[in-house]
């Protein structure tokens, strides 16, 4: 059962849970339960995989073994079918036709919003802004929040544990402003070393901007405790979610953060798309990101006034079916209990860790308490690259490399590290997979 | 004197009694460990060839009109095919390096990994040889 994209629903009210009673944008039978706002389908890894079809292929010969969703998540087949069925059925430019079909179009794609404000439970539906993903949200902050609030002599402090992509946008900004980076730095474990955030906390300090996971390591750093601190010092902070929103719910209420950004591909989603959501209050003292259709109000030669929330930073034909298929990705995993899926992700986690562990020669990187369902390690004596070539010839997909945070390799002085990243449609039997792959590479470098 | 194309098919050949992977990879794996060793002193970043995850560096050095290449890798299923790629093209002349094209590679299976996409240095480290061909090819 396919969805009709939805033509029936007034965009203010619904919650994700009621969008999805609605409209349907779910594949998979409709039962009572997805009409009951209150009720989660229980979590079964085994159901989960029928849902995405790139899981029956084979690679090499062999049945894929997908262990590389940190890089890009698989797609469900609801997402995969919303996709399909918006070009076959309803595209047409948004927020500017007169006719039905690019009505339809734009009330999808707010509709869309509306999921994810539900499902981030952020305030207003404006503060949820659509980019083509996380480098390009933390590229606008640091683009126009800097422009605006970045002076000389200023600081903003990022982690040791960055991706590049929140490291370089910063260091253009504090380079053009004559402002400076601060890097919070870790212990061995691959934890921040809290203390040292404190004192680098001061008032000179314009934004902090860290990774709420780290991709490399696998770390959940302890982002209330460190948007407190920086509250209490009037300073602003940016969540890069990139790998914690396809793990857990984030709730930017209650997390009271003022900017969070992640991608739609690494939450099930379409390529090119992902979310910027940011306090009103802020976004509206912010100037414009890039100039274009949509984001303005009335344009003359003589001066251009701005649109309002979110469409001020949203210039240009946006990706619309990216959008909407966001919309059905956010849909499709917010139907499972958020607990079931945690404890399915430690499991795997932790049957890994102790399964690997039990390999001679492997030594793991990145091993701090608070962990997310990553795990980085080296085979000793051989490249990440050796080991990661061999275990593709055994269908098993996994990254090889500095993952995009090559300071962070050059604090473990290492080139790389073979990373296994897990996600809810991950088993035992892919680990399992994983172990004896290990092992072959190992018999075969070593 | 074998001809690139000689040794190219005497390494198809080679590989035909291969039909596990685990095998082919094997054997390349040995050649990457029996690589005759590159000079520390030549393992300098003129020599680094840029490719992503592993480190190659190339050296060219000219004898009786031929070309002599050494390298090395940090990743050994890299260096294994460098020692493929060397035993190749090394100790032929400018002008056949520079004319030579390579099928070996497709032939044995290994395509993937001279495909630009795979960001191990094996595509820049052949664009390289054939640069410093085409370069000695004009001085000499
Ligand atoms: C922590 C983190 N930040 C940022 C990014 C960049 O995301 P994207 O390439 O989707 O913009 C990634 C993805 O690789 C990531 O893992």
């Amino acid at each position: 059962m396919v969805l009709k994209l939805p033509k029936s629903i007034g965009l203010s009210q619904h919650s994700a849970h009621h969008y999805r009673g609605k409209v349907s944008l779910l594949n998979h039978q409709q039962n009572k339960e997805s009409q009951d706002v209150s009720l989660k389908k229980q979590f079964d890894v085994e159901e989960v995989r029928k849902d995405f079809p790139i899981l029956k292929r084979k690679v090499h010969g062999s049945p894929l073994v997908y262990l590389d969703s940190g890089a890009s998540a698989q797609k469900p087949k609801s997402v995969i079918d919303t996709v399909s069925r918006y070009y076959s059925e309803q595209h047409a430019n948004i927020h500017r036709g007169v006719h039905h079909l690019s009505q339809e179009a734009t009330q999808a794609y707010e509709e869309a919003r509306e999921v994810i404000r539900g499902y981030i439970n952020a305030k207003h539906s404006h503060e949820v802004l659509f980019t083509k993903g996380t480098t390009d949200g933390i590229n606008l902050v640091a683009s126009s929040f800097g422009r605006k609030f970045i002076n000389e002599g200023d600081e903003v402090i990022v982690s040791t544990l960055e991706h590049h992509s929140n490291i370089v946008p910063w260091q253009m900004i504090c380079e053009e402003k004559g402002a400076s980076l601060k890097v919070i730095p870790i212990n061995q474990a691959g934890e921040l070393n809290m203390e040292e955030f404190k004192s680098l906390l001061n008032d000179r300090t314009r934004l902090v901007s860290v990774t709420h996971v780290s991709n490399s390591l696998g770390t959940i750093n302890p982002v209330e405790e460190m948007i407190e601190l920086s509250h209490a010092k009037n300073v602003p902070v940016l969540l890069d979610g990139a790998q914690a929103v396809p793990h857990k719910h984030v709730d930017m209420q209650a997390l009271d953060v003022d900017f969070y950004v992640f991608s739609g591909h690494k939450l099930f989603g379409p390529t090119g798309v992902g979310v910027l959501y940011g306090k009103e209050d802020l976004l509206n003292q912010m100037p414009p990101y890039q100039g274009g259709g949509d984001m303005i109000e009335k344009v003359t030669f003589e001066k251009t006034t701005y649109n309002s929330l979110p469409h001020k930073f949203e210039a240009g034909t946006p990706n619309i079916v990216g959008g909407i298929g966001l919309g059905a990705a956010v849909v499709y995993f917010d139907q499972f209990d958020e607990k079931q899926i945690l404890d399915h992700e430690q499991d795997i986690l932790a049957y890994a860790t102790d399964q690997l562990s039990q390999i001679e020669g492997v030594k793991f990187i990145g091993t701090a308490t608070e962990k997310a369902s990553v795990v980085s390690f080296l085979l000793e004596g051989s490249h990440p690259f050796d080991v990661g070539t061999l275990l593709d010839q055994q269908g098993i997909a996994v990254r090889t490399g500095h993952h995009c945070t090559q300071p962070l390799m050059d604090f473990y002085g290492i080139p790389g590290t073979v990373r296994a990243s897990f996600a809810i449609y991950n088993n035992r039997a892919d680990v399992d997979a994983l172990v004896a792959g290990v092992k072959r590479a190992a018999n075969m470098l070593l | 004197m074998s001809t690139i194309d000689d040794i190219q098919n005497e390494i198809i050949e080679e590989f035909e009694f291969f039909d596990q992977w685990m095998d082919k990879y094997e054997y390349i794996i040995d050649l990457g460990k029996k690589l005759a060793p590159l000079n520390d002193q030549f393992k300098h970043d003129d020599n680094l060839i840029p490719g992503c995850q592993s480190r190659v560096w190339l050296h060219a050095e000219m004898e009786n009109d031929q070309v002599k290449f050494t390298a090395d890798s940090d990743a050994v299923i890299t260096k294994g095919i460098i020692a493929l790629l060397i035993r190749v093209l090394s100790n032929q002349t400018a002008e056949q390096i520079s004319r030579s094209e390579l099928y070996f590679i497709d032939r044995i299976g290994l395509k993937e990994h001279l495909s630009p996409t795979r960001s191990n240095g094996l595509v820049s480290m052949v664009i390289k040889i054939k640069a410093i061909a085409d370069n000695l090819k004009r001085y000499h």
